[in-house]
């Protein structure tokens, strides 16, 4: 017990740089797996809740874009999504840091985009905001029309009828479909440390600790359930959270009508 | 010149995998209409269990698992009279004749079976997707149709197979599209399975030098494959959309369908 809490206090914080330096290297004990894949943890969540964040305010321009009638506004965020929705996340991945690795030899500013912390930050936000760009702009197509009759009838316009009216609404319709695209973009974390980004000084997301037990004991069956377990916590940490906010979106409508939040894991993308 | 042949590699294991998962897909989704309870069970069960697990997880999980289960049958069959057990620490320890393949099979043997391992990992995760996609459509048939199969005197094999098969594609057809874009997008995941595949040939071929050559007379050129490789997904893509576009609209023909009824309407005004 008291080794396990030793165990802890080395490893718990290893994936941000924090305890012992050299990973264990025989006799793996089931408390060192769990510290370990759940101190990744933390790099998935960082990059989960992130991308999220910044995603969330994007996508809703890329949206509002492609619904726009300019076609100069609705052709480039037209591109934008299918680029991003069109290609895998594991080639954008690649080619992101190839990228960077170009621009930095020529524009030294873009040596920090090199490492994980902000250059797969940056392709995770760019891809989820497509993703999210193409939910929000079905949601913006299935407004009811009858809503927004009812601002012009009271006088809305321009900014005022967005927030009051056209933004609420596009958020409660997509929530659902958002919801599974936030679950799915933390699954999708799991990919950035296979992908070209180095993790400097063994600083790796939870699948990284993982493989690296799976090689070290040749037993998957010990570190990949683990990591499984993990991830179906932070999935209904997701959930819950996600569905606080789906209440308060249709706190308005009768009980019977509310949508509720229907959970389709998806694979990969 | 490999790099050509990783292309097909691609294309073999995706002109592989959907058929085997859309078989998969079928079986399953049947078994879960079983009227025999363990059959059902089964059916759900596989549905549940695949789609519950994240993503890349499982792949990097499977193979190994798969690879190890393999020898270790072998292992019971072929050498019932070795003592010591299996897992030495963190070795996997099986008798010679139960490796597989043979260690001194050809080259080909041992790329085919890893090959081979690959696309059943994909087919049993596709599968399970594939088959709740049919599970849905073969609820979404409608009743009246099977009734009037029934009222026809049929066997319920007769009306599974001549009423609600043929009918059921074209409401399975949205989501097995959907899941044959990211199968295309999951491709790219070879690479993690150890098999040389495209994104390994970038990797190796953009480099400025090679585990095998020594210098290529170019800089690093991986930025470039990659952007290539990202074309290449963004074609495929999009000739698979427009491909499953058309295929929609020949299958809704003649369909008790809302797309169905104003193809009809179209036809005869």
């Amino acid at each position: 017990m008291n080794a396990c809490v030793q165990t802890i206090a080395d490893y718990g914080l290893r994936a941000i740089g924090i305890g012992k330096r050299l990973l264990p290297r025989e006799d793996f004990t089931l408390c060192e797996q769990f510290t370990l894949i759940g101190s990744g943890m933390i790099w998935n969540v960082y990059f989960g809740v992130l991308a999220l964040i910044a995603g969330f305010g994007f996508a809703t321009l890329l949206a509002l874009g492609k619904a726009s009638n300019t076609k100069t506004v609705r052709k480039p965020s037209e591109w934008f999504i299918f680029l991003f929705r069109g290609s895998p996340l594991f080639i954008q991945f690649f080619f992101g840091y190839f990228l960077f690795l170009k621009l930095k030899t020529v524009f030294p500013i873009f040596a920090p985009f090199t490492a994980a912390w902000l250059g797969a930050l940056v392709v995770l936000f760019f891809n989820t905001s497509a993703y999210t760009a193409e939910i929000f702009y079905g949601a913006l197509r299935s407004i009811p029309k009858g809503d927004i009759e009812a601002a012009d009838a009271y006088g809305l316009s321009g900014w005022s009828r967005f927030k009051h009216v056209i933004w609420p609404t596009m958020l409660r319709l997509a929530w659902p479909a958002y919801t599974n695209e936030a679950i799915f973009l933390f699954h999708a974390t799991t990919l950035v440390f296979f992908s070209g980004f180095p993790a400097w000084q063994q600083r790796g997301d939870a699948l990284y600790y993982a493989s690296y037990f799976a090689d070290k004991t040749f037993n998957p069956f010990i570190p990949y359930p683990i990591l499984a377990s993990y991830f179906i916590l932070l999935t209904l940490c997701v959930i819950g959270l996600f569905s606080i906010v789906n209440r308060r979106l249709n706190r308005h409508l009768p009980a019977n009508t509310r949508q509720r939040l229907r959970i389709r894991p998806n694979l990969i993308r | 010149m490999s790099i050509y042949w990783s292309v097909l590699t691609v294309l073999l294991l995706l002109g592989i995998t959907a058929p085997t998962a859309l078989a998969f897909g079928f079986a399953g989704a049947s078994a879960t209409r079983s009227r025999i309870a363990p059959v059902s069970w089964l059916g759900r069960g596989y549905i549940a269990v695949v789609r519950g697990v994240p993503d890349i997880a499982f792949f990097l999980f499977f193979v190994i698992a798969l690879d190890q289960v393999i020898e270790a049958t072998r292992h019971h069959v072929l050498c019932p009279d070795w003592v010591e057990p299996i897992r030495q620490g963190s070795d996997f320890v099986v008798c010679q004749a139960a490796k597989m393949p043979q260690g001194n099979a050809p080259q080909w043997v041992h790329e085919s079976y890893g090959f081979a391992i690959a696309v059943f990992t994909f087919a049993i995760v596709f599968g399970a997707f594939a088959a709740n996609v049919i599970q849905g459509a073969m609820a979404a048939v409608p009743r009246g149709q099977i009734e009037t199969g029934e009222s026809y005197g049929m066997t319920s094999r007769q009306t599974f197979w001549r009423i609600l098969v043929p009918q059921m594609w074209v409401y399975a057809l949205p989501g097995l599209s959907n899941l044959w874009m990211v199968l295309i997008k999951a491709t790219p995941l070879l690479f993690l399975l150890g098999i040389q595949d495209i994104v390994y040939w970038a990797r190796e071929l953009g480099g400025i030098k090679t585990s095998r050559f020594t210098d290529y007379p170019h800089g690093d050129w991986r930025m470039w494959y990659f952007l290539a490789l990202l074309v290449f997904y963004l074609i495929f893509t999009r000739v698979s959309e427009i491909t499953l576009e058309r295929l929609m609209t020949r299958l809704t023909r003649g369909q008790a369908t809302t797309t169905g009824e104003a193809q009809r309407k179209a036809g005869t005004t």
